[in-house]
């Protein structure tokens, strides 16, 4: 299969990346950079466990191509905390007591850091449809809305 | 005292509600599941070729084009692993060996140097099969009609609590005959008979199944999970490929949803298998999510035929239960769901009089396996919603119903136990209150219908008699604490409530205790499996053991130093004080190296090591005839669930205003995690009564994607959920607490299946009730136009 060299920024690093045609961003970041705090819950787009920010919006990186990210800003669960600080979502999740497994977590994190980015005062119903594709099966959401609307005072 | 670190301010560890001991590496992405190991460039992918019929003869598989394909390293069929393999009943083989019972199910598996070629491979596998009457319907299966499925049943090995029949297809027929039901029905006031048939459901674990198997060249096998029980596995796995348990190491790190669907052994056998035949290559399988739908555990399918009386007052006189399960291909597990809904089937409900017949059948649909409070939201699904009839027909409004006839301390339950002390009185009231069950409250629209409904629950985990615990303590030199244990963390927050127990039996702050993870079978302590919301009480005793064991060792060698007693002796907040000379000693150190003796006569002490075992001795067998006996569980979690909805009139469309749920938790160690477990069941709850069901025709799973099997997402969840607990305390449980971490989901579909009788008048009977249900019911009966 032939390789396609991309050039992209990951969490603020520069990472250039040998990728076949057919591989996706997920794949990308978890086999070819290691960083695996973004998970795989479906490879088909429909539950968000592996949603990252490209270029500042929420995107489900099991449908992205990685040969279509050439130039992209991409931010992983592992970019959001800041030199050791957790961001305040993360603080605010682990208050609020929003994670159970933990496998939903990452996708979360960023489908409501984007949310939050682009409007920080969301309403409930707002909080709620951020996550609509950020399946979770252990936590009823109710802590999660929690946390992002302690994140958003 | 001179030193006062003894009398600093600390929190009592028991009833705190700590931040979860694993939060941090999971907001971070650095929590370790098991895709996410390393294994370097000799990794090899396993996919599995699967049987495309229901249920036919295999008559000749051909591997050769596989074999020969490049960056194919090995492939294998049943042939070469024929032992039979099974928690409850051993009726399944890795791979089907001579014929296939279900679409889905393993017939031969290809290890190769990627996922394409792996799948490529696969395709490239040969079967030739003749298909054969298939069974696609539970009543049909056990009656005589039925083609067999497992024709060699009598040969099948199983507990003496199991009763299969051999020459049918029923894998278990679990009998209740206490009091005299055919008699008792004449001196009812009011019957109510009811059917319902509670559909498969799937898990839906986010993270899918996956183990990685790796066996080296002496033939030792190591096996990486995503497992809710590492120890069962390493007995099952070993018994079927005949190699020693010691010489199969399970390491199990965090698990991403698990539900119950990683209990026992499913599909981690089939790496292990493959890389039995490329010895020192590590073999990954991973389910995609399609595979996850349907040919691994599912919750079986019930008919169930309820009825229940009662008098003029509406005292429960009489219950009739014929439940027929869904078992589906291969009943190992299943065994045992329909024995717990069978011990169960009164309900939290004192009934002097019950007759019930609960019926394990093959059939040649995906394998029914343990899925979170097995049997019991199937059984109150019938029961609860049959009940609420009956209050409504009596005149007795329906809380009361349920709090007049709802078990109580020395009741003799349905199979002959003696009921301890519970909540169950306090669970209705907290329920009633919280959704003010007593009012009638208008719609907030002329579109809409508004409803309230009731259930209350019960539940005992369901497990052999002896499933044991055990856990070990250890201490480093700063005075920290490890906790070895064998129970699995997946996000019920297990890690942190022992974490805690620890700390409180030891005297040591919560932040000083670490737990030893991920577990791992060659150096955690053994534990039965982490399901039946067993840990809390059962591991938590031998953690507290443990604790208590180092506890003791420590004030030893401090009593034998300062030549006083151990009487005199305590550890407070990690400081071990004299009452009596008032002296103090931090624990740094001294757990290691001991303690020098006064006059230098030496020293005393050592490395302290705590062990704890723990093992439920009292649990007898039941009669096969009547299911009686004197213990037939260890103890009862008691509940009750309720919820205040509206229905659109235009869609059918549920809109829940509120939602309660309070259970009789014996003590929350940590009441954070207590009301979490009980959200987050409520929710599932609700998504199966609301959305959830595996449709199948002809054996055919139609809807094997998140697109067409909808689960709960956030928007569904937009209403308060009130969730106060009772803590009526368990006599052997560690200060008192039992288990809560599946009662939550147990009676929702019955609760909301009352609400909607409530608002509309019609009994659904049978899940999921989806706003096209409920809209073309309504029309039915003409509350629409
Ligand atoms: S893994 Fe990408 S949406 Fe599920
Ligand atoms: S915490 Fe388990 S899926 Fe969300």
């Amino acid at each position: 299969m032939t390789l396609k060299t991309i050039t992209l920024t990951v969490n603020d690093l520069v990472e250039t990346v040998d990728v076949p045609q057919n591989m996706t961003l997920l794949q990308m970041i978890r086999e070819k950079l290691s960083l695996t705090g973004t998970k795989n819950g479906c490879a088909a787009g429909e539950c968000g466990a592996c949603t990252v920010l490209m270029n500042g919006e929420p995107v489900n990186s099991c449908m992205v191509l990685a040969a279509e990210c050439e130039g992209a800003n991409i931010v992983t669960v592992e970019g959001l905390a800041k030199a050791g600080k957790l961001s305040t979502l993360q603080d605010t999740i682990i208050e609020a007591g929003g994670v159970q497994c933990g496998f939903c977590t990452p996708g979360m994190l960023i489908s409501a850091t984007a949310l939050l980015k682009r409007n920080p005062n969301p309403t409930d119903s707002e909080i709620r449809s951020a996550i609509v594709g950020n399946l979770c099966r252990c936590t009823g959401y109710v802590r999660i809305v929690d946390a992002i609307k302690m994140a958003a005072k | 005292m001179a030193n006062a670190k003894s009398k600093e301010q600390v929190v009592n560890p028991i009833g705190a509600s700590f931040t979860r001991n694993d939060v941090y590496e999971k907001v971070t992405g650095s929590a370790v599941y098991a895709d996410d190991i390393q294994f370097g460039n000799k990794l090899l992918y396993a996919r599995a070729k699967r049987s495309p019929y229901p249920h036919a003869l295999i008559k000749k598989i051909d591997i050769s084009k596989a074999e020969a394909l490049p960056g194919v390293k090995v492939v294998v069929t049943g042939k070469d692993f024929p032992n039979r393999i099974g928690l409850y009943l051993q009726d399944k083989t890795i791979f089907a060996t001579d014929r296939v019972r279900f679409i889905g199910e393993p017939v031969a598996a290809v290890a190769a140097i990627s996922e394409e070629v792996a799948m490529k491979a696969v395709e490239l596998i040969e079967v030739e099969y003749e298909e054969l009457e298939a069974v696609f319907d539970a009543e049909f299966g056990a009656s005589d009609k039925a083609p067999l499925i497992h024709p060699d049943l009598d040969k099948y090995v199983c507990p003496n609590f199991i009763f299969p029949k051999a020459g049918t297809n029923i894998a278990n027929h679990f009998k209740i005959r206490k009091g005299d039901v055919s008699s008792a029905w004449d001196k009812c006031a009011y019957v109510v008979e009811r059917s319902f048939k509670i559909p498969h459901i799937q898990h839906v674990p986010i993270e899918t199944h996956i183990a990685i198997a790796q066996m080296d060249e002496k033939g030792k096998v190591t096996v990486w999970a995503s497992s809710q029980s590492p120890f069962a596995q390493r007995n099952l796995i070993a018994h079927a490929l005949h190699i020693s348990q010691s010489d199969l190491r399970v390491i199990a790190p965090l698990v991403g949803g698990g539900f119950g669907s990683k209990a026992g052994v499913t599909m981690e056998a089939i790496p292990v298998a493959l890389a039995t035949k490329c010895k020192g290559w590590p073999v990954k399988f991973l389910l995609t999510r399609e595979e996850e739908f349907y040919t691994n555990f599912v919750r079986q399918g019930l008919t169930i035929h309820v009825k229940v009386g009662c008098d003029k007052e509406g005292n429960l006189l009489a219950l009739k239960n014929m439940m027929y399960w869904d078992g589906g291909a291969s009943t190992e597990y299943g065994t045992n769901v329909t024995r717990a809904g069978g011990y169960s089937s009164s309900g939290p409900y004192d009934i002097p009089n019950v007759e019930t017949d609960s019926i394990c059948v093959y059939t040649n649909h995906p394998i029914g396996g343990a899925y979170r409070g097995f049997g019991m939201s199937e059984l109150h699904t019938g029961l609860d919603q049959a009940i609420d009839e009956l209050a409504e027909k009596a005149g007795v409004d329906k809380v009361t119903f349920l709090k007049k006839n709802g078990v109580a301390e020395g009741d003799v339950l349905v199979t002959g136990m003696i009921m301890h002390k519970n909540g169950i009185q306090e669970c209705i009231d907290n329920v009633a209150k919280s959704l003010k069950m007593n009012e009638k409250e208008k719609p907030s629209s002329p579109d809409r219908l508004r409803g309230k409904g009731i259930a209350a629950m019960w539940k005992a985990p369901a497990m052999p008699p002896n499933p044991g615990s055990s856990a070990w303590v250890e201490m480093s030199e700063d005075g920290n604490v490890t906790v070895g244990l064998g129970g699995q963390e997946i996000g019920q927050g297990t890690f942190t409530v022992m974490a805690q127990m620890a700390a409180a039996a030891l005297g040591v702050p919560y932040e000083k205790v670490r737990i030893a993870g991920p577990v791992d079978t060659q150096y955690s302590p053994y534990e039965w499996q982490t399901v039946a919301s067993r840990l809390t009480w059962s591991m938590g005793n031998a953690v507290v053991l443990a604790a208590k064991d180092a506890r003791r060792q420590i004030l030893e060698t401090v009593a034998e130093a300062w030549k006083e007693s151990t009487d005199d002796l305590d550890i407070i907040n990690g400081v071990v004080v004299s009452y009596k000379s008032e002296r103090e000693t931090s624990l740094e150190n001294i757990v290691i190296y001991g303690m020098p003796k006064e006059n230098n006569e030496g020293w005393t002490g050592g490395p302290i090591v705590g062990r704890g075992s723990f093992m439920p001795k009292y649990v007898t067998n039941l009669d096969a005839e009547t299911g009686q006996g004197p213990r037939a569980v260890v103890h009862y979690t008691v509940g009750c669930e309720g919820l205040d909805i509206e229905i659109d009139k235009n869609t059918g469309t549920i809109y829940v205003l509120k939602g309660a749920a309070s259970f009789d938790v014996g003590k929350a160690i940590n009441p954070a995690l207590v009301k979490a477990q009980v959200e987050g069941g409520f929710a599932q709850g609700l998504s199966s009564a609301m959305f959830e069901e595996i449709k199948l025709v002809k054996g055919v799973m139609t809807n094997p994607s998140f697109v067409d099997y909808r689960i709960a997402t956030a928007p569904d969840m937009d209403f308060p959920l009130d969730t106060p607990f009772v803590e009526v305390p368990q006599d052997d449980g560690p200060w008192g607490a039992r288990g809560v971490g599946e009662h939550p989901m147990v009676p929702t579909i019955a609760a909301l299946g009352n609400a909607i009788y409530d608002a509309t008048g019609i009994r659904l009977t049978n899940p999921p009730y989806s706003a096209e249900k409920i809209y073309l019911a309504m029309l039915d009966k003409g509350l629409v136009k």
